[in-house]
């Protein structure tokens, strides 16, 4: 017999009624067949874009609501050796160094092995050169003992001028360098490069590798190989790294001009814009012209007051129904005081948990980012684009390229007339917000201070330091001297004492900012 | 997301060069006999047309056997044979012909040209006419050298080709096998360097492995993505609605009620159902709404909710009866009877909507084996349509009666499917298409063909 089902307060979802208290752990926004835990291993000589693409994957990964870590190694080796300025170290005939760097290896797969069975962990991106048989062996030993799904990620690419731009964009700023000049640090880095050659051994997909998971990802994507894609999330991986690319480009995001309901206070609803809604149009436009794009698409939702905006710049647009406003259901239309008195409980639920919280008859955030992934992807592909959204919509955008996460993102600040022009750098993302001196209301309501905190939603960390607790300092051995080195044994888990905690992160030069905490010295 | 495809509209400037992101494009199939390509165009077709981007395939096959009305051999094959060759270089002209009135007069986006296209010099023919035209040329070849699966797309597709009428099995598959000989000294696969400026797609040994390059616009990706996740493993797709549901018996449309009495039996039935079935491995799914998660808790089996597969919103007219709608929207009652499938609830969906919403769902459904989805009217129609390649103007009427199942399995080039009704009472929930839809009707004849309810 069908048993009774309960409604979920906060998620609006249907699940049999239970005996024991509510779960700790929240449904996910869409079922993602991706049960066994799954390692990513990158693969490919220095310079070859993996940690951009361990990165960049991670954060698509964590913000489509899979948990999702990098551990680069390079990382536990910078931690392990306090000065490492020269090529030296990575000369295959020194054997101490080799024995650090396999340790290193190993220390990161344990902090593999404790993200994916005792942190919640879904996937884990082991970023690494991985470029021998031997060590890539090693790691499919590992997912076999422990049940893992190990899917390789390859780049390779030999264009000359590809690899001299990677070293100048994120090898000579990085903490190993710290003490040379650029073209000390450039030549160094070459002949690091030089040190692995010898021993790559790619992937082959005729003979030796035939049975594995893998893609190869040749000449900054302009070829792939895939073979053996297993299960679904590892077609979304492939999905998405066949879209990104690494032309410069801009992505400018607004919110339409202020809206007659925006000066009522009004939630949703489908109005038209003010007097100086109008006025941010025009200036808007001005705005476009001034930056003197080639090629600017010009993207808006399907609501009058988007389009209204969108239409004020004289340009053809799109017009896309995932970039509608969130759907506050019953509550449309309401202003928030109307909200809180004829459904006091369901402003309360809320406030506790803005992420996952669905209206009744409407979408939570969980929801939106679900709808608006599409945009997201079809962003990847694309060069300099303008989104015209709304302030619920273009928080979950932020949130992705800004890698923000669940908690923080209903509440970034995305005001009216202000354009956010988001420019990759490095391995992240360079924010400029720019304010169209336009007056406006302000439709942002902060985190009330008194409000009872719902469980802990996920908080991703990925940031590549390793750790299971902020607590543990163990501080390790330094190796000042390579001779005197001693390696029989690393400590359990090696410890940094950087967590970038995602909430003290300023809005500008995110990523950039992060990696220059998280490469200690 | 497609440029003009369902849920974005374009704002044209009429003087806008030919060739930018809504360029058509011709996909050419690459491959011996019975490597799958003409199973490959029909399916890819199908889904393109499904989310809206209208698309036709092109047989050169087809255009032969059109012109000589009777196959005698696979001498007609014969490298040497003149004749033979004459002709099928005049169907390939012939096919291509087509390929352009369809992509520059009628609309057309995308057109599948689905011949062997084995040579080097073939394809440099298409490539011409193709920048000619201003069309973007993707190839997807498809490489597969294990004699069984060979053996089994004969049997599955050649065998009953309208070529081998007159032939009995036996013979039939000899002079296939020699049909593919002939083709297989001239054949020049893609290859890494030698075509590295083209874009394409080579699949090999059933989708164990791709070779991807370069892809150039957002349709390739999509295409892309969706041979990767096809397969032709054997499995069956059941697709039925939740048990009945109060609101069902008062005629009301959309809200998110429970199971009536006999809603409930519909779910202990469907139960029963399934273990007649036998089948391993069934995955269940069903939406986040009350109806079809009861109706899948009667199943005593793991099942997942997706919120996409939720019913229609209806916006205004939620938990209207359609006399309600007539009273209180007759001028949008109307506009729905002219245009179903277009037709957007206000402050609610289309159908037009409904599909760009479950292309997820139809992307995993492709990649899962055996799946029971439980879900409600338009949603079916929806997922219906899809696998019977019905069109958007069929898509709104199709049949999806409460507490009953339909099974499709893939068979040859497209889907067999089989009605179980459970023998539960029900209420109907159709509602034709009246006569008169202009928005001058009387209400009468509005509701002429609402079904009877309490």
């Amino acid at each position: 017999m069908p048993g009774e089902l309960t409604q979920d307060r906060i998620q609006k979802t249907w699940e049999r009624s239970k005996d024991d208290p509510p779960a700790n752990r929240r449904a996910a926004g869409a079922p993602h067949f991706a049960n066994p835990p799954t390692v990513i291993v990158m693969v490919g000589l220095p310079a070859r874009g993996k940690t951009y693409m361990s990165k960049k994957l991670t954060r698509y990964l964590n913000w489509i609501g899979l948990p999702t870590k990098v551990f680069n190694v390079g990382e536990y080796r910078r931690e392990a050796v306090k000065n490492c300025s020269s090529y030296d170290f990575f000369k295959p005939d020194n054997e101490c160094a080799v024995k650090i760097r396999q340790q290193c290896a190993l220390a990161a797969l344990r902090d593999v092995h404790s993200y994916l069975k005792d942190e919640g962990g879904q996937i884990a991106v082991f970023d690494a050169t991985n470029t021998t048989r031997d060590r890539r062996e090693m790691i499919l030993q590992f997912g076999s003992d422990n049940g893992f799904k190990i899917f390789f990620i390859e780049s390779v690419c030999d264009d000359p001028s590809v690899i001299a731009s990677n070293i100048m964009e994120v090898k000579v700023s990085c903490p190993d360098y710290r003490d040379c000049n650029k073209t000390d640090a450039m030549l160094d880095f070459q002949r690091r490069i030089e040190c692995y050659k010898t021993s790559y051994q790619p992937l082959d997909p005729d003979q030796h590798d035939r049975n594995l998971s893998f893609i190869k990802v040749i000449d900054v994507g302009r070829r792939f190989l895939v073979n053996r894609i297993q299960n679904h999330i590892q077609s979304k991986i492939i999905y998405y790294l066949m879209n990104i690319h690494v032309q410069p480009r801009s992505i400018y995001l607004c919110r339409h001009g202020e809206s007659t309901d925006n000066l009522e206070g009004r939630l949703g609803g489908d109005s038209g814009l003010s007097p100086r809604g109008k006025q941010f149009s025009a200036a808007l436009a001005g705005f476009v012209e001034e930056q003197q794009l080639q090629d600017l698409k010009v993207w808006s939702s399907q609501l009058c007051r988007s389009i209204q905006t969108a239409e004020r710049l004289g340009v053809p647009y799109e017009q896309w129904k995932a970039l509608n406003e969130i759907d506050a259901g019953m509550c449309e239309e309401m202003t928030y005081n109307e909200m809180k008195q004829k459904f006091p409980e369901e402003f309360a639920l809320r406030d506790e948990d803005k992420y996952y919280y669905r209206y009744p008859a409407g979408e939570s955030y969980q929801d939106l980012v679900q709808r608006v992934e599409p945009v997201i992807m079809d962003l990847e592909r694309q060069e300099n684009v303008l989104v015209i959204c709304h302030q619920a919509v273009m928080r979950c955008l932020l949130a992705y390229f800004l890698d923000k996460s669940a908690e923080e993102m209903p509440y970034l600040k995305c005001p009216l007339h202000t354009v956010l022009k988001l420019t990759p750098v490095a391995y992240g993302c360079k924010v400029e917000s720019i304010s169209l001196n336009v007056e406006a209301v302000n439709t942002h309501r902060d985190r009330p201070e008194d409000v009872k905190r719902g469980p802990g939603t996920l908080i991703r960390r990925n940031s590549v330091t390793p750790l299971t607790s902020p607590e543990s300092n163990i501080k390790k051995p330094r190796i000042d001297d390579l001779d005197e080195a001693d390696f029989s044994e690393l400590p359990p888990s090696v410890s940094s004492p950087s967590l970038c905690s995602p909430s003290h992160t300023p809005i500008s030069l995110s990523g950039q900012h992060w990696l220059g905490r998280v490469c200690l010295t | 997301m497609m440029r003009g495809s369902s849920g974005t509209k374009l704002t044209h400037q009429p003087d806008r060069a030919v060739c930018m992101t809504n360029c058509p494009t011709l996909i050419v199939t690459v491959g011996l006999p019975a490597r799958g390509k003409t199973y490959i165009s029909k399916k890819l077709t199908r889904y393109l047309n499904w989310i809206g981007v209208p698309t036709r395939e092109f047989n050169v096959g087809q255009y032969r056997r059109d012109f000589v009305k009777i196959y005698k051999s696979f001498e007609f094959f014969r490298p040497d044979n003149e004749e033979g060759l004459k002709i099928r270089r005049q169907c390939a002209s012939a096919a291509l012909n087509d390929v352009r009135q369809y992509l520059t007069e009628e609309g057309g986006q995308v057109a599948v040209f689905d011949a062997t296209n084995t040579t080097r010099e073939r394809r440099e023919t298409i490539i011409q006419f193709a920048e000619q035209n201003g069309f973007k040329v993707f190839f997807v070849e498809s490489v597969c050298e294990d004699p069984d699966v060979i053996q089994e797309n004969i049997v599955q597709v050649k065998l009953s080709s309208p070529d081998y009428t007159n032939c009995n099995t036996e013979e039939a598959v000899e002079d296939f096998l020699k049909r593919i000989k002939c083709y297989e000294n001239s054949y020049e696969t893609l290859e890494e360097v030698l075509d590295r400026d083209l874009s394409y797609i080579k699949i090999m040994d059933v989708g164990q492995r791709y070779m991807v390059n370069r892809v150039l616009d957002h349709i390739q990706s999509r295409i892309v993505y969706y041979l990767m996740n096809i397969h032709i493993t054997p499995r069956s797709i059941y697709l039925c609605r939740h048990g009945e549901s109060e609101l069902n018996v008062t005629g009301r449309i959309g809200g998110d009620s429970g199971l009536t009495p006999r809603g409930k039996a519909f779910g202990k039935k469907l139960s029963q159902f399934l273990e007649t079935q036998g089948i391993s491995d069934l995955k269940v799914w069903t939406s986040q709404m009350k109806r079809t998660i009861q109706t899948a808790e009667a199943l005593n089996v793991p099942y997942e909710q997706w919120k996409v597969l939720n019913e229609i919103d209806a916006g205004v007219c939620e938990e209207m009866m359609y006399e309600e709608i007539q009273d209180h929207y007759p001028l949008e009652f109307a506009l729905r009877d002219q245009d179903k499938y277009r037709y957007r609830y206000p402050k609610g969906e289309s159908y037009e909507d409904l599909v760009q919403r479950l292309e997820p769902v139809i992307m995993e459904l492709e990649r899962q084996e055996n799946v029971l989805v439980v879900c409600h009217q338009a949603v079916m129609r929806c997922l219906l349509a899809y696998f019977l390649d019905k069109t958007a103007e069929e898509l709104p009427y199709l049949k999806c009666p409460l507490h009953t199942v339909l099974k499709l399995t893939p068979v040859a080039y497209g889907c067999k499917v089989e009605s179980i009704s459970l023998n539960v009472e029900s209420v109907n929930t159709h509602r034709e298409r009246p006569e008169n839809v202009a928005v001058s009707r009387m209400s009468k004849e509005a509701l002429l063909t609402v079904p009877a309810h309490q």
